[in-house]
């Protein structure tokens, strides 16, 4: 089993960003005009990156599959993103934050890319809001905080409820500057379908033309991957329809390492599903939890009235209600991590607690929140003895002020008034914290491919703390991979043009080709959707929240039944040369049935609790922790980096161990 | 419940095109319109027909992908919300429901309910941006005091999606929401006044060259917009681009 280099510099953890800075090649400025990069993605990180290396003065080629950059699923993120700005004073740092993220991490991310992370977060900020991002301010007109999960300080900045929408049309703005100067050539409504290798290099890469059909070749000097998670492996995810892992899964293929594809985010605040016909889950901010509480009823009697519509879940008084995060974790709370969060609802849900007829759904009450704010209202507004009518005005206009676009979508979807009774949630697929193997450079295995944003794997470990995906796709587009990119493209100063009419590219061009005939002319019996959903519901039901030997070991199986199936009878209307999105998620579907399989192997090969991940064999059994995660640093404290073989189950396990000098590694507790 | 649905069909830009008629049952008012559509194209690939193309993507209101024109309202009968946020509650069972994409000179069909919006781009890349390169060493971020009702109304401005709603509505095909939104967000903010006046300058005539039309104040787009960009955003960009006009 060969080992992998992280190429992470050597020197004190604090100084090794700044010294391999001012160590790296440079390209000048009259050089990189003659440097063609090319970055598939328009989100957060593609975004981010692809404006940057336009200003340094790169030929930026970007690649969207949606009709604008601006619709990139960052768009999405709702809570907010961190940085170690110590506004309030409270006490944050740089080290607070790189420590928090790996222990929220469970201890499986790279010391060295989380401490980087951490430096840059603060210039991450600073450089929003001179893009004109409008971030939430206080009175004084400075900029205000909210605390998230797995945390003991508030450095959570946002924008409402739309956090990420701000930031990314930040980094769209950025993006449109420089298309404007013709630095940025954007292909709206393109997917890429390969990435061409030339020597040994990722040299271009095959699209194809989404509103015409036509398959296209781009040449550059290097590649950038910014093309998101994998979650729609499970059919239902937060993710947006079109989320694929389709441009990770052919570069896989290429040669580039996959990393941890088992570290999955299950997010604990999602709308319950309603019916077999759900295209999607909607997420609830994870910054509800900071004002919402989360409870199910104490007594099963209470559990069956409320389901059969006898009981409301207002007429149950405080001490017929149990508050499990509060009970279980009292030093977190209601703002212990994501991870533990899902499982302690499905922990309260599979013991017969859940609060709607499919047993899945526990409530957040943000009624304890609206007297809170109501009572202090009416001290500041100087009215006596305020009757509650007049305190629950008050605080309502509060909770509306901080959440109302979130109160306001949950009342669309389900139809139940949320300032009056309390959300459902239940948790669902939304982030992949494994990805795209990169080293420090954030290069994969193929020389000269990059991967960032959530297409990589390296920072959050097995879990991701709230705001903190905002906070990696830009440090990696706006900060890191500019200097690292450039040290290798120092290299590439006197090769030229890369020409697109060789071997490399036919090749590669070809077997695209091919793929969407096959698809077109299949003529099978069975949409790509029919095949999407049992791959989804083979993964929720066996690699989901709990997994286990027997179970990881059948889904392997059906996943491979399930991908010979499809090639056999997936039927494609429409023709290869028009707008054929049946077409497009054809090819989507075809990726994920195999990256699944290799999710549910590294699953099986990870014998430990940690993050995201939960297996049943790994659980502490007495003491203060029972039935909590027991990690095992002895055994599996390192990467797991799959190189593929031609089927998901064949693939080698690659390993980088990794090293914590600055960080003691201790069993994560939230009680 | 069990609907009509009139739908435009167009297979290509260059196609005619003509409203066709399906039926759909056992909707329930749970769905949305779009996985209500979705049953309908998964009815249709298993006849052996071809799905109607629509864009789509977060389905969840916020990435201004979807659009389609419903019984005559942009986003259809429910106000404040997209396509893909409309539920089937809004709906009668035997209901007929006409659904048509957005129409305007500026947004050309590519295929069936799928229009090209990329027009809107010219508009954002004409200046619909700050000129400030990434650097790290950008001033602090608290070093200029924003008052809050400037930032609110700054953010209330950006949080457009730049779906088009205001421009299928208008009777002109104006733009002029989607464009005052833009100015407006960064007129607000002491960061955007450095180049405020050639900012509205370069983004209305760029909007005039796209070919969307001018603004007779009918307040539809305010109505219609998911998001309730308000009309003030077209008065504070008519003013922005008179102070520039007499700059010069």
């Amino acid at each position: 089993m060969a080992t992998l280099d992280s190429k992470t510099p050597k020197g004190p953890l604090k100084d090794k960003w700044t010294s391999y800075k001012n160590k790296i090649d440079l390209v000048n400025p009259a050089n990189k005009r003659n440097i063609d990069v090319i970055v598939v993605g328009t989100g957060l990180a593609g975004g981010s990156a692809a404006a940057t290396l336009a200003e340094l003065g790169y030929n930026v080629k970007a690649f969207a599959y949606q009709d604008s950059p601006r619709r990139a699923h960052s768009i999405a993120a709702q809570g907010g993103i961190n940085a170690a700005k110590n506004y309030q004073g409270d006490g944050d740092s740089s080290y607070r934050l790189f420590y928090d993220t790996v222990k929220g991490g469970d201890y499986r991310s790279r010391e060295s890319n989380v401490h980087r992370l951490a430096e840059v977060s603060a210039n991450i900020i600073d450089q929003c809001v001179a893009q004109g991002v409008p971030f939430a301010r206080d009175y004084g007109g400075m900029l205000d905080n909210r605390s998230f999960g797995g945390v003991l300080v508030s450095r959570t900045f946002y924008a409402k409820g739309q956090t990420g929408q701000q930031l990314l049309l930040g980094a769209y703005s950025a993006m449109n500057r420089q298309i404007a100067r013709g630095k940025i050539e954007m292909f709206n409504r393109h997917e890429m379908l390969d990435v061409v290798k030339v020597d040994g290099k990722a040299r271009g890469i095959i699209t194809r033309n989404l509103i015409t059909g036509e398959i296209e070749r781009h040449s550059a000097h290097a590649v950038v991957i910014a093309s998101g998670g994998y979650g729609n492996v499970y059919f239902l995810s937060t993710n947006a329809m079109g989320s694929n892992a389709t441009a990770a899964w052919k570069v896989h293929k290429k040669g580039a390492y996959f990393a941890n594809p088992c570290y999955t985010q299950i997010h604990p605040t999602c709308i319950p599903r309603s019916g077999d016909y759900q295209s999607k889950l909607t997420l609830m901010s994870e910054s509800l939890r900071n004002d919402g509480r989360i409870w199910v009823p104490k007594n099963m009697d209470d559990v069956m009235a409320i389901r059969e519509g006898r009981k409301k879940p207002t007429d149950l008084s405080e001490e017929e209600r149990d508050y499990y995060l509060e009970r279980r974790y009292p030093a977190f709370g209601n703002l212990v991590p994501r991870d533990v969060a899902s499982r302690a609802a499905k922990e309260r849900c599979d013991a017969g607690y859940g609060v709607n007829k499919t047993g899945e759904a526990v409530y957040l009450d943000f009624k304890s929140a609206i007297e809170r704010y109501g009572k202090e209202q009416a001290k500041i507004k100087g009215i006596n003895a305020p009757s509650m009518e007049k305190i629950i005005e008050l605080g309502t206009a509060i909770v509306e002020a901080k959440y109302g676009n979130l109160f306001q979508m949950y009342n669309k979807i389900v139809d139940e008034d949320p300032y009056k009774t309390p959300m459902m949630i239940y948790p669902a697929t939304h982030y992949t914290m494994g990805g795209v193997w990169v080293d420090y450079n954030l290069m994969t295995t193929v020389d000269g491919l990059y991967c960032i944003g959530e297409a990589n794997f390296s920072d959050h470990g097995a879990n991701r703390l709230g705001a903190s995906a905002l906070m990696q796709g830009l440090a990696d587009g706006y900060f890191v991979l500019p200097y690292t990119i450039g040290d290798y493209l120092s290299n590439d100063i006197r090769t030229g043009k890369i020409p697109t009419n060789t071997k490399e590219f036919d090749e590669a061009e070809k077997e695209v080709t091919e793929r969407i005939n096959f698809f077109v002319n299949n003529n099978g019996s069975k949409s790509v959707d029919y095949f999407h959903k049992k791959l989804g519901k083979i993964m929720w039901e066996k690699v989901g929240m709990a997994r286990n030997e027997k179970g990881l070991k059948e889904a392997m199986a059906e996943i491979k039944a399930v991908r010979e199936d499809f090639w056999k009878e997936v039927k494609v209307p429409g023709t290869a040369d028009e707008m054929n999105p049946e077409l497009e998620k054809a090819g989507r579907v075809a990726d994920f049935l195999e990256l699944g399989e290799l999710f549910a192997k590294d699953a099986l090969n990870r014998n430990e609790s940690c993050g995201g991940h939960f297996r049943e064999e790994s659980a502490e059994t007495d003491g203060p922790q029972k039935g909590e995660a027991k990690r095992n640093d002895k055994d599996y404290a390192y990467v797991a980096a799959w190189e593929y073989k031609g089927e998901p189950a064949d693939a080698i396990l690659h390993k980088e161990q990794l090293e914590f000098n600055d960080i003691e590694l201790k069993q994560r507790s939230y009680k | 419940m069990n609907l009509t649905l009139k739908i435009w069909r167009q297979k290509g830009p260059t196609d005619k095109g003509q409203m066709v008629d399906y039926k759909v049952t056992e909707i329930s008012e749970h769905m949305s319109f779009l996985e209500m559509m979705d049953v309908l194209n998964e009815q249709l690939i298993n006849a052996g027909e071809e799905p109607v193309a629509f864009d789509h993507d977060c389905r969840e209101g916020i990435c201004g992908m979807c659009s389609m024109y419903i019984n005559g309202e942009a986003h259809g009968p429910d106000r404040g919300v997209t396509t893909c946020q409309l539920h089937m509650r809004m709906f009668k069972d035997g209901d007929t429901i006409t659904i048509e994409p957005f129409r305007a000179t500026a947004f050309p069909v590519i295929k069936d309910l799928v229009v090209d919006r990329t027009s809107f781009e010219r508009i954002q890349q004409s200046g619909g941006f700050i000129s400030v390169n990434t650097s790290g060493n950008t001033q602090d971020a608290n070093a200029i005091p924003i008052p809050k009702k400037d930032a609110d109304d700054a953010m209330d401005a950006a949080t457009c999606i730049g779906c088009g709603a205001c421009v299928a509505t208008c009777k002109n095909s104006s733009a002029m929401l989607f464009v005052g939104a833009k100015v407006s967000q960064y007129a607000l903010l002491p960061q955007g006044r450095v180049e405020a006046t050639e900012r509205v300058q370069n983004m209305v005539a760029q909007m005039d060259l796209e070919g969307f039309g001018n603004c007779t104040n009918t307040g539809a787009c305010e109505i219609e917009c998911p998001k309730g960009i308000s009309l003030e955003n077209i008065a504070r960009m008519n003013s922005e681009f008179m102070k520039a006009s007499l700059k010069g």
